[in-house]
């Protein structure tokens, strides 16, 4: 006889194990299985046009990866991509987000056209930008140049890197926009109004209420979009395939090259090790931040 | 038609005991209210009489039957919730009747049952509304008709009057008074509100840190306060508590010194005393009286005049000491004021907070609000 | 004194209306302006779909006569039917999956915690930070021995997996809004655990299930990374199939904008009902 019983709660235990039990299970296997074959093939000679050379390659593939000079070109593309979208987005988005929490005539509409690149899938947006907006001659932007008598930029051969960026900032902008924006409406009015009696103008308040306010939004945008855009893919494969040469060849791109292309499972696979490590150092930071906020 | 009683009630969360062992008997027909500070466990006490909540240790018995494993809904009670907790995608006939269509009641008898119980609660013009559309005084009303139509041996009620408006507030206190009238049902009610449970109890549990501090009628309350905690909570303004020195035990009273000299003698049992020992005067507000040759004086801090009424917070050494006087005593800040009391209506408490027992019981204390109505009836609970 | 006050008041808050006016007025341009200029590419986009090859690659003008040649061409020529329902049955499929996996789970999670509950949850959400080019290698090589390479099961496998979390965590957040008062008046009124989830739960957080959903769709019919790698032709869903137009020989701009109007109408459409609760799941609960 269980006191507990009547409650339904206690009991509750087993329950909740066997309503959980799916979800944990399917999670674990997609978590542990691959990330374990990466974590083995990365030790293996395994390639897939060479099946005769097979067995414990130790650290050899980290040695080969490490020491090719396409991985920090790939490593430094990686970071400049990141950083550089990073900064226009979070910046952008903020003054977006102030832009648009002012009211103003057709705000709504206007609001939804600024957030509708994040939803067009990547691969159309690249190939939109690369076609129509930036092709050297009959691209939007070429047009725009030779209207006011510049030259026109052929954006893919001479700023294929730059042109990925703009690409990328595009579909995240938006993103950046959104939150930030939804952040914004939580701000109490009452302390924009207290703010005002005290004799703050416009930039005072933006400084010293707004963005403190923004602060976790802003830090929440930074990580999400840190993890997304360490493995851009589909933006590259679409315009430049990570070229010309390795100039627009990330991280991801590279891994996908070894593994698809060369079929170097081994080498691919220690390249997958490094990434998901990049990953997991942002992934910490965001994981305590949403822990942080569960407590609340 | 119920009685209740809790044998040695406990329940922890984790470590942490919100309810230390609780011993009470709810007669039937009898409006009991707890009431006590946030935190102080009333609410789990209910929850745990409804079965939302399960007892850690001890028995719960309706009827003289434990119920400790039985499921909420197969107690016989109903409960009216702090928030209504009204089904938000049903209308009230809906809400009212979803019980019963859990219990596959057929759709006559149900409409008929939901249709008596909306003329006690005048709901029936509302009855195809959703909860969204009715005022705060009309879900609670919904809320309680759902409580009704299951018709109950015992009804709870959580805090149901903490979301209303002062004025809609006393309206349901007084609905529900003739309700709990008209129904002759049992009703356990928690509330913080002192003034709620002094005004629709029978019998008032006044809880504090998961103990019961008293239980007794709300007269008994007021006049006897078994201690210091009691004396505090019961009564609006607050009892003053000053500092006095023990002078002497006599057959008829304790005779004690003022803070300023006066010595006065106190109706009250103080056998138990030890000589000089500390102790503390209780006296309320309205027991304070304006009198140049009163033994206690202090200048006036601060002056509310409420017309009929006036209350004078006079600063007494280190204790701020509130006097509810008539309403056209013509003091200003700063005046000094003397003031004396009726040593019947004072209390003394001993250090470890507890009142020493009055020699004469007021003749108010046995007093129940039924009592008010019924002049003459015996008194349930003579305390 | 009053007339004389409101005289002395009166020039000052009409030029302080005045003002007001003007920076309401420069707001209303400049929002609007950054708007279009974001939205431009699509916008043209949209309006190329409807030009003729030759007009395409003219230069821009917002006059041409429009004609509906690219969208025929696209349907006539290159099966486009064929990848979208694949982007259906694709995102609509792993939709279904995650949904019927995340309630029981989000249900337990919400209304019978456990001390693990919470470290459940947050280590759901660290599974969704694994990169997926991490794991390309096993993945594709599970997928070549078992035969899901280029199948839709295949991708509807991946995409389930990959909104779990969100869908987990979303759903949570939705059910832990519900006010526990009312399940529990629904227990107090004998509901059982199956009737509290049917009667009470469920119309209860049906916009939020749906919105959820809705966030799955999206996220799976976008997807690009899994789907360019484990499908070539037969499962190909549209993000696929618009990539087939980056090779040189495929570059027909009218037809391109047609096909990829097509590809994101329906998903900008539920992106604009949705954008509230997109932010929800996006940020994990950690933006309201």
């Amino acid at each position: 006889m269980t006191k507990t019983r009547a409650s339904g709660r206690t009991v509750g235990g087993l329950r909740t194990l066997s309503l959980q039990a799916p979800a944990v299970t399917l999670l674990l296997l997609w978590m542990i299985v691959p990330l374990g074959m990466t974590l083995w093939f990365s030790f293996q000679y395994y390639n897939l046009l060479m099946p005769g050379m097979a067995g414990f390659a130790g650290l050899e593939n980290y040695e080969y990866l490490l020491t090719d000079p396409a991985l920090w070109k790939a490593m430094g593309n990686t970071l400049l991509l990141v950083g550089w979208v990073l900064a226009i987005t979070v910046i952008g988005g903020t003054l977006l987000a102030v832009l648009f929490q002012q009211e103003f005539a057709g705000r709504g509409i206007a609001r939804v056209l600024a957030i509708s690149p994040f939803f067009v899938m990547p691969t159309v947006s690249a190939l939109v930008w690369k076609n129509m907006m930036m092709h050297p001659s009959n691209g939007v932007l070429a047009w725009l140049a030779e209207s006011i008598g510049l030259p026109a930029v052929d954006w893919f051969s001479s700023l294929p890197l730059t042109s990925i960026v703009i690409i990328v900032a595009w579909q995240w902008l938006p993103f950046a926009l959104l939150i930030l924006l939804t952040a914004m409406q939580s701000l109490d009015e009452d302390q924009v109004e207290a703010a005002r009696m005290d004799g703050a103008g416009p930039v005072a308040i933006f400084f010293f209420i707004t963005l403190p306010h923004l602060k976790r939004a802003i830090s929440v945008v930074i990580m999400i979009e840190m993890i997304f855009l360490l493995t851009i893919f589909a933006e590259i494969f679409v315009t430049t395939s990570g070229g010309p040469g390795l100039a627009t060849t990330n991280l991801a791109y590279l891994i996908y090259i070894r593994a698809l292309l060369d079929f170097d499972v081994g080498t691919a696979s220690a390249g997958g090790v490094i990434a998901i490590i990049l990953a997991n150092i942002v992934a910490i930071f965001l994981v305590r931040m949403v822990a942080k906020n569960l407590e609340e | 038609m119920a009685t209740l009683q809790l044998h040695n009630i406990t329940k922890r969360f984790g470590d942490t005991e919100v309810i230390k062992g609780i011993d009470l008997e709810v007669n039937d027909r009898e409006f009991v209210v707890f009431v006590g500070p946030s935190g102080c466990g009333k609410s789990t006490l209910m929850r745990m009489i409804a079965g939302l909540e399960s007892a850690t240790d001890g028995d719960i018995l309706i009827d003289g039957q434990r119920i400790n494993d039985v499921g909420p809904a197969d107690r016989g009670l109903a409960m009216v919730f702090q928030s209504y907790a009204l089904y938000p995608h049903m209308t009230v006939e809906g809400n009212m009747g979803f019980s019963m269509r859990l219990a596959g009641v057929p759709k006559e008898e149900r409409r008929a049952k939901v249709l008596e119980a909306a003329k006690i609660l005048q709901l029936e013009p509302l009855l195809d509304r959703k909860p969204k559309a009715l005022s705060g005084g009309q879900r609670q009303r919904v809320a309680i008709g759902r409580a009704i139509v299951r018709n109950p041996s015992i009804f709870l009620f959580d805090e149901p009057l903490s979301n209303l408006d002062a004025a809609l507030r006393v309206q349901m206190r007084i609905e529900l008074a003739r309700l709990h009238d008209e129904l002759d049902a049992t009703m356990i009610y928690v509330t913080h509100d002192q003034i709620e449970a002094m005004t629709m109890a029978d019998k008032i549990v006044v809880l504090h840190d998961g103990v019961v501090e008293q239980v007794g009628s709300p007269m008994a309350l007021y006049h006897h306060p078994r201690n210091r905690f009691v004396a505090g909570f019961i009564g609006s303004p607050k009892m003053n508590f000053l500092p006095v020195t023990l002078t002497g035990v006599a057959p008829g009273g304790v005779g004690i010194r003022l803070p300023g000299g006066g010595e006065r003698s106190i109706p009250v049992d103080g056998a138990r005393l030890e000589e000089s020992a500390a102790l503390e005067l209780g006296v309320r507000p309205e027991h304070l009286v304006l009198d140049e040759q009163g033994p206690l004086s202090g200048e006036i801090k601060v002056l509310e005049r409420l017309g009929g009424q006036t209350s004078l917070y006079v600063q007494m050494d280190d204790e701020l000491v509130t006097i509810m006087a008539d309403g056209h005593v013509a003091y200003r800040v700063n005046d000094t004021v003397h003031f004396g009391f009726v040593p019947e209506r004072a209390h003394l408490f001993d250090a470890s907070g507890l009142a020493l027992p009055s020699l004469q019981q007021h003749p108010l204390a046995g007093l129940t609000r039924h009592d008010n109505r019924a002049p003459g009836s015996p008194s349930e609970e003579p305390a | 004194m009053t007339t004389l006050s409101s005289k002395t008041a009166a020039p000052r808050s009409v030029s302080g209306w005045r003002s007001a006016q003007s920076k309401r007025a420069i707001i209303t341009v400049l929002g609007w302006m950054v708007a279009l200029v974001i939205f431009f590419p699509i916008f043209w986009m949209i309006l190329t779909g409807f030009k003729t090859e030759t007009a395409a690659i003219a230069d821009p003008t917002l006059i041409f006569s429009p004609t509906l040649e690219s969208y025929q061409a696209v349907h006539a020529r290159s099966g486009y039917t064929r990848f979208a329902l694949n982007s259906v049955a694709v995102a609509f499929g792993s939709t279904f999956f995650a949904l019927l996996i995340a309630i029981p789970s989000a249900y337990a999670m919400a209304f019978l915690p456990t001390k693990r509950t919470k470290g459940t949850l947050l280590w759901m959400l660290s599974t969704k930070m694994l990169p997926s080019v991490g794991v390309l290698v096993p993945i594709y090589l599970i997928f070549r021995d078992v035969g899901l390479l280029d199948t839709r099961t295949g991708l509807i496998i991946i995409y389930t997996l990959m909104n779990l979390p969100i869908v987990v965590w979303m759903l949570y957040t939705f059910f832990k809004d519900m006010p526990k008062d009312i399940l529990e008046a629904g227990r107090m009124d004998g509901a059982s655990t199956l009737q509290e989830v049917f009667f009470l739960l469920l119309p209860l957080t049906l916009p939020g299930i749906a919105s959820t959903g809705l966030l799955s769709v999206i996220l799976s019919w976008n997807e690009a990374f899994w789907s360019l790698n484990l499908t070539s032709s037969k499962a190909a869903p549209l993000t696929a199939y618009i990539a087939s137009f980056s090779s040189p020989e495929g570059l027909f701009w009218a037809k391109l904008s047609a096909a990829s109007t097509m590809a994101i109408a329906p998903i900008l459409i539920l992106g604009w009902m949705t954008q509230k609760q997109m932010v929800r799941g996006l940020t994990f609960g950690a933006v309201k």
